[in-house]
């Protein structure tokens, strides 16, 4: 429905608005690699924008703090009514490595509602380009959770039953998985 | 000369030719030292949290839920890929993939959850269960993380409440 509603809503030219809320210029300096030539995100109408009131989306990065959360959330409320936020890097996404400190709130999702989410310290600004196309529909995502269930332990293990012995030698037989 | 100058603009900008990247519909290769995302191999792992004692972001969570089974639980969303569970695997279950096209609308989709076979002693048929609370605070690795709320809770049997420690002063939102 999300995807439908970005098509329709965010099919021709997507204004961006940067915000930091205290990252460390990592996730900044990879979204500005983005919009050099040699990315060259401008070729599917994305543009950064210098005010929250032009912008149809916002490309966040760093962790929610205390001191900045506010201000986060007054430059999301600015945002005109179809408005889309990537979270962009560990901090965004997750708290990030500082996630536990007294200052980080955590990720960004505890202030504004968060959309799509772009993992990586820093993500590369191919996993940048990556997840925009994801939310423009040009591409489909690739990741789903995964769940595994062990049933046998892994080494082999020591079992007195496959004890041999042979003339003053005792010998282990059996190494196999159990 | 002006035009001279211009036509040497213009052969510069001719022999310069197009460096854009046609990313999404071309795949990019990465370099061969790149660390992306860590995958989990179940069919390896020993339960050790080896792996979760060293993450320095403190995204991989272990639930002992009974003596037999125990679950590993890793979130991505703060990783930041250093490969250092890699480093520490005793059994090389963790390889650090080149993938890095994770991008998601739900954060949910970064989890890996390995549910491990823990063996037992071969001569009581019990795990070494240490006895009083305090002999369990110094047994490393022996842990009670909180998975519902994706807490890393250190050495300890002492459940936190469910809201979090970094949000006991409020903001006001409006």
């Amino acid at each position: 429905m999300l995807k439908n509603l970005c098509q329709k809503m965010f099919g021709r030219s997507l204004w961006v608005y940067h915000a930091n809320s205290g990252g460390c210029n990592g996730c900044d300096i990879e979204v500005l690699n983005v919009l050099t030539p040699y990315y060259d995100v401008e070729r599917f109408g994305i543009k950064l924008v210098g005010s929250p009131r032009h912008a149809d989306a916002m490309l966040c990065q760093g962790p929610a703090l205390r001191a900045t959360a506010r201000a986060l959330r007054n430059a999301y409320d600015a945002m005109p009514a179809p408005k889309l936020v990537f979270a962009i890097g560990g901090c965004a996404c997750g708290g990030g490595i500082w996630h536990d400190t007294y200052a980080v709130l955590g990720p960004v999702e505890k202030v504004i509602p968060v959309n799509f989410y772009i993992p990586g310290c820093p993500p590369r600004p191919e996993a940048i380009i990556y997840g925009v196309a994801v939310a423009v529909g040009l591409v489909d995502k690739k990741v789903a959770p995964v769940t595994f269930k062990q049933l046998e332990m892994p080494i082999p293990r020591y079992h007195p039953g496959d004890l041999s012995g042979r003339d003053e030698m005792v010998v282990y037989e059996k190494v196999d998985k159990i | 000369m002006s035009m001279m100058s211009k036509l040497k603009e213009a052969m510069v900008g001719l022999k310069a030719g197009r460096v854009t990247l046609d990313y999404p519909a071309q795949p990019r290769p990465v370099a061969g030292n790149f660390r992306g995302r860590p995958i989990f191999d179940a069919t390896k792992c020993i339960g050790c949290a080896g792996c979760a004692n060293n993450c320095p972001a403190r995204e991989i969570l272990v639930l002992d839920v009974c003596q037999e089974i125990r679950i590993l639980q890793y979130l991505g969303r703060r990783c930041t890929y250093c490969g250092r569970c890699a480093d520490v695997c005793p059994e090389k279950a963790i390889t650090m993939s080149q993938e890095y096209e994770t991008a998601t609308d739900k954060i949910g989709d970064l989890e890996q959850r390995l549910e491990l076979f823990m063996s037992t002693c071969q001569r009581c048929g019990r795990c070494f269960k240490e006895g009083s609370p305090l002999e369990q605070l110094k047994l490393k690795g022996y842990r009670f993380d909180d998975l519902a709320n994706e807490r890393w809770i250190f050495r300890s049997r002492s459940y936190l409440e469910s809201e979090p420690v970094a949000d006991d002063i409020h903001i006001q939102m409006d």
